[in-house]
């Protein structure tokens, strides 16, 4: 019996090494660990034999049985390893072919330079006001220091809807309802549409946005201007961004400034989009003047101010290089797709 | 202000290069656009003489000439002009030469005749017959100079000035004129400069014997000052007028008008001439043109004249719009004899007004209208009749009349460098401050600083921080951080904005940017009923077009129109929105009322009704509101719907309002934009909703006991909303109910045709124990009683 259970135990090895598959490998588990299998054959037999022998064959049994019970997990291991390798081979994918996932939308290219100005000021303490767009002369010239007939006037051609009431040419007009309706410390940006009776073309809409900044508290000072100014710009163009001022004239700021920065193309060595002058125009600024924050009911000689505007066109189109304005109100999907 | 650095040299000596100059003056104040190097643009011309003239072998229009040009052998050049003779002054074009327009001139060959460069007309070294009154333009420019040959042409014609293209702000007039630009220019490099005190000698002679002047209106003429040229020599400008004239842009037309001009550009003081026999009476009257009135200006158009425009008048009629332009008739011709020069000062306002509605902007108003100096009249009146006497152009009587407001106090602001350098934000010591305020004339007094009367500008104490500002240069001011603290935020409306933007993007769509004003038209492409209110825009009284005429009160025609552009740009799907505004009229004197909207706009990618009506649903949801959604039948509030297809368009009420309108678009409409598909719109009253006091969010403790799902299907009326349907479950399942859902919508085969079938699944949950299956079940019971009372047919 001995011999036929080491015969049983080499006809299962034999027997394993030429099995392929997971099915044929359960016929052979059945055929000699199965119920009706070989070696259950031969157990049966065991009460057949002398006490003495019972132990020595039950023994050899076991051992044969978990032989073959060790060697077919093995190969079942195998098996599953190599089918597992064939499964992920099968399964490899071009992964060059397209994602899938609900498509976003995106903001339009003025708002997102928006936001990004509004946020910069947020984080300076500044809250962010609106004002009309259909708004009063008053708002928008005279309480301004720009009386009828200013010749600033001029650079700023107005739309009226009635000899007293105008599409307003300059977020500006926000600094007046401000400062009627907040007690100093004041400090403002509003951003928002203004209107000049321009024909569009390249650089000039009859619509476009302004972004107003306003700060009056008791001892502002220019040099209060010159580092909002530099804080502001350089958190939007980066460290390196480089700015100067230069003397200007705005009625109602007085110092007041135009401010340029290096130019976005050259970087200050001269180019044509900068004339040869290293600098483009960016925005002007200045001290709000004595007579604009009296007619507001500020008293200047307690309060000190300053303001500043950019137009928000101007600033997309260099940090985007868009070279046509017309692009920001056109809406074509091709345009809007790329930001 | 087109400076010639040549004339600026009469009061200050630069010595630094064009470009550094332009720089240090914009950095001064005085911004530069640009600077101009006469003649930039020719090389190697020099001056020749011409020695011998021959005629060509080969040509009968050629000729052939040897030049002297200074150095080694004279060179042949064969030229078609037919004014050249031996012992002629000529420019010539050596070989390797360049001229304007990119001309290269090169030796070479002229019907078999070696020609070793070019001999030049006027027009070829980009000049005209107003630069060299003697040449002739169809022919060789014979040089009428003081040159000999070799000289370099440049030198030769004076065409060696630097031109710098000044922007002057408008508070600034002062600076509009050569001795202007001087005095800022001296003070910017620090240099000497003296105000320039011009005389004459002049004939004997009373000027009131021949001249009399009434100022009729004060208000608008502060001072008129007439002055007398007799037995004028009308011809050309010598050389140096003509050049200067020329770089600042002006052409030369003759003696007597050169010099109204020469000193309009050196002193800033417009200037003119009448022809004294043409003054009627020989009375000049500044008054107000009467109604009816008419004026030929010196550039041949008849002008109607009207009662607020100020007019220099004889005793008949006007002769010249003040400020603005003379009069052809008094102007000056070639057979003038006695000229009346006036040196006036208007009030710029009026000046300004005249000008605009005549619809003329001239050099002397665009000066006027900024407000000029009254004293700023004598010096140029006396500078004008010492040229006359310098040119020996004609007898200058020695008086002149002066009328109007001769003398004024001179205007006085404190002077506290303590609170400049605390305006500023710097340290400048007293004495640096007075050395930058008396170079640009300024007279500090102690606590006072005197102001120089052209300086119309300077009002109080920050325009004099300006001054010292911009001479102590604004980038040596320091940068000081604001000091305290502020608390900032978004207001609601900000928040709002930012949600709907981000819901938005998320939702797919792509925003917009449309103009605010429409043309009235739109309101008939989206079909808006013929007496809607919507129709009463505010309207801009001096347009650009129709197109961009009105402000629109609805915000969706701009949103048809940009899903038209790209439907025509064959973009095969488009989803967008706009956060827009619309103005709605009040009152005639009243600013309108200024809503924010979201308008939505889709077509192609699969959308149809039920995906406009997801977004905007989703977007109520992001709000945190639930409003109802129904067909609007007679109560809408929205005179848009008409724009919408009727049986595919539904409102949303939140609160008892309606809040949003959307749908597809009325094919009709469609078809009026050019969009060959199904169109989707959505608009959603933002403002309203900003102020709504929408609850916060609070947790709701996850389920702790499993749900039972019963479905229920049914035949109905078709007409009967589906919305009606869930209500009508809800309501009777009850407080157990946890969602209702509808699966399944079927109308066709098997189902009469004013049928449909429709299917629900209902969720019920209880928070308190497992809902046992008879609780579940006699909710199903209540449901189905509730429906079969409707008339619904349930199925099994």
């Amino acid at each position: 019996m001995k011999q036929a259970l080491e015969k049983i135990g080499l006809a299962a090895k034999a027997e394993l090494e030429k099995i392929s598959d997971s099915a044929e490998l359960e016929n052979l588990r059945v055929k000699f660990l199965g119920k009706k299998g070989e070696l259950t054959a031969i157990m049966k037999q065991m009460a057949t034999l002398s006490a003495e022998e019972r132990p020595i064959i039950g023994q050899a049994a076991n051992s044969v049985r978990s032989e073959i019970e060790e060697a077919v997990a093995k190969k079942a291991a195998e098996l599953k390893a190599l089918a597992s390798e064939r499964k992920l081979k099968e399964e490899k994918l071009d992964v060059t072919l397209p994602g899938k996932a609900p498509r976003l939308g995106k903001l339009h290219p003025m708002d997102v330079v928006m936001h990004e100005i509004e946020d910069i000021f947020i984080g300076m303490g500044f809250d962010i006001v609106a004002g009309p767009e259909v708004e009063y002369d008053y708002y928008n010239f005279e309480a301004l220091n720009i009386p009828p007939d200013h010749p600033a006037r001029d650079t700023q051609d107005t739309f009226f809807i009635t000899d007293n009431i105008l599409l307003r040419s300059q977020t500006s007009s926000v600094q007046v309802h401000v400062m009627e309706d907040r007690k100093p410390p004041i400090r403002i940006l509003s951003p928002g549409r203004v209107y000049r009776s321009d024909a569009i073309d390249a650089t000039h809409s009859p619509i476009f946005h302004q972004i107003e900044c306003l700060v009056v508290d008791k001892g502002i000072t220019m040099a209060n201007l010159v580092d909002t100014l530099n804080m502001f710009l350089k958190r939007l163009y980066g460290e390196e961004c480089k700015i100067r001022l230069r003397p200007h004239h705005f009625p109602f700021t007085e110092p007041s400034a135009e401010v340029d920065i290096v130019c976005f193309n050259c970087g200050g060595k001269g180019c044509s989009m900068c004339k040869g002058e290293g600098y483009v125009e960016l925005l002007g600024a200045g001290m709000v003047h004595p007579k604009v924050l009296k007619n507001c009911g500020i008293d200047p000689s307690v309060y000190s101010g300053f303001a500043f505007g950019l137009g928000l066109e101007r600033v997309t189109m260099g940090k985007y290089g868009i070279n046509d304005l017309r692009l920001l109100y056109e809406n074509d999907l091709r345009f809007l797709d790329q930001f | 202000m087109n400076l010639s650095m040549k004339w600026l040299s009469d009061f200050v000596k630069i010595d630094a290069e064009p470009k550094k100059f332009c720089y240090d003056l914009t950095m001064t104040g005085s911004k530069v656009e640009g600077y101009e190097i006469e003649g930039e643009n020719i090389k190697n011309v020099v001056v020749g003489k011409i020695l011998s003239v021959t005629p060509h072998e080969n040509s009968d229009h050629l000729v052939v000439c040897q030049v002297d040009v200074g150095s080694g052998e004279p060179l042949q050049i064969v030229t078609g002009a037919s004014n050249v003779n031996a012992g002629d002054l000529v420019p010539v074009a050596l070989d390797g030469s360049d001229l304007p327009g990119g001309v290269h001139i090169k030796k070479g060959k002229l019907r078999g005749v070696e020609s070793c460069g070019m001999l030049c007309s006027l027009g070829e070294l980009g000049l005209t017959k107003h630069d060299f009154p003697y040449a002739i333009e169809d022919g060789i420019f014979i040089l009428q100079e003081d040159c000999k040959p070799g000289d370099d042409i440049h030198d030769a014609i004076g065409l060696n000035d630097v031109s710098v293209e000044f922007e002057i702000t408008s508070n600034r007039p002062d600076c509009l004129s050569v001795i202007g630009l001087a005095r800022e220019a001296a003070a910017t490099y620090a240099l000497p400069f003296e105000e320039p005190k011009p005389e004459y000698n002049g004939v004997p002679g009373n000027i009131s014997d021949s001249l009399g002047v009434v100022i009729e209106n004060d208000a608008l003429c502060k001072r008129y000052i007439g002055g007398m040229v007799k037995n004028v020599k009308i011809g050309p400008s010598p050389r140096w007028i003509r050049e200067r004239l020329r770089a600042s842009g002006l052409r030369p037309i003759n003696n007597l008008v050169d010099i109204t001009n020469y000193v309009m550009l050196e002193y800033g003081q417009p200037m003119h001439a009448f022809d004294a026999r043409f003054i009627v009476g020989n009375e000049i009257h500044v008054r107000n043109a009467k109604e009816g009135e008419t004026i030929t200006t010196l550039d041949g158009t008849v002008r109607e004249l009207s009662p607020e425009m100020l007019v220099i008048a004889d005793t008949e009629k006007p002769v010249a719009v003040a400020g603005v332009m003379g009069g052809e008739y008094s102007g000056i011709m070639d057979d003038t004899v006695d000229v009346i020069f006036e040196s006036a000062c208007f009030d710029g306002a009026s000046v300004r007004r005249t000008a605009k509605k005549l619809g003329m902007r001239t050099d002397s108003s665009s000066r006027f209208e900024k407000g000029l100096d009254p004293e700023g009249c004598m010096p140029a009146i006396i500078r004008a009749l010492q040229l006359v006497e310098l040119l020996g152009c004609g007898e200058p009587l020695n008086t002149v009349l002066d009328c109007g407001q001769k003398r004024h106090e001179k205007k006085t602001v404190d002077f506290d460098p303590g609170w400049i350098n605390s305006f500023l934000g710097t340290e400048i010591s007293r004495d640096e401050m007075v050395t930058y305020l008396e170079r640009i004339g300024f007279d500090v007094v102690l606590n006072k600083v005197r102001i120089p009367s052209f300086r119309i500008d300077i009002e109080g104490e920050a325009d004099v921080a300006e001054e010292v500002a911009r001479f102590y240069g604004y980038n040596s001011i320091p940068c000081s951080e604001l000091k305290g603290v502020a608390n900032a935020k978004l207001s609601p409306a900000q928040n709002m904005q930012r949600k709907l933007e981000s819901v938005c993007t998320a939702l797919g769509l792509y925003e917009i940017e449309t103009f605010s004003f429409i043309s009235p038209k739109y309101y008939d492409k989206i079909n808006l009923p013929a007496d809607s209110k919507l129709r009463e825009s505010v309207t801009i009284k001096n347009p650009l077009g129709e197109d961009t005429s009105v402000m629109r009160t609805t915000v969706l025609p701009s949103m048809c129109e940009v899903l038209s552009r790209n439907y025509n740009l064959r973009t095969p799907e488009a989803a967008l929105f706009e956060l827009g505004t619309e103005y709605l009229p009040t009152s005639p004197d009243k600013l309108p009322n200024e809503p924010a909207r979201l308008s939505i706009g889709l077509y192609g990618g699969g959308a149809d009704f039920y995906t406009v009506k997801g977004m905007v649903e989703e977007i109520f949801g992001a709000i945190g509101i639930e409003p109802e959604y129904y067909a609007p039948e007679g109560d809408c509030a929205f005179d848009e719907l008409s724009m919408f297809h009727p049986g595919r368009v539904a409102v949303a009420e939140y609160n008892g309002r309606q809040v949003a309108i959307f749908g597809e678009m009325h094919p009709a409409v469609a078809e009026t934009y050019g969009i060959g598909t199904r169109a989707y719109c959505a608009k959603i009253n933002v403002e309203e909703l900003i102020g709504e006091q929408i609850p916060e969010k609070t947790y709701k403790p996850l389920p702790k006991y499993p749900a039972a799902t019963r479905d229920v299907s049914m035949i109905c009326a078709d007409d009967i909303p589906v919305a009606k349907l869930e209500k009508l479950i809800k309501t009777a399942v009850g407080p157990v109910l946890e969602k209702v859902k509808l699966f399944d919508v079927y109308r066709g085969e098997q189902i009469a045709g004013d049928k449909k079938s429709v299917a629900f699944s209902i969720v019920m949950r209880s928070a308190d124990g497992t809902l046992t299956d008879a609780q579940a079940d006699a909710a199903m019971k209540r449901v189905k009683k509730a429906l079969s009372e409707l008339g619904a047919e349930l199925r099994s």
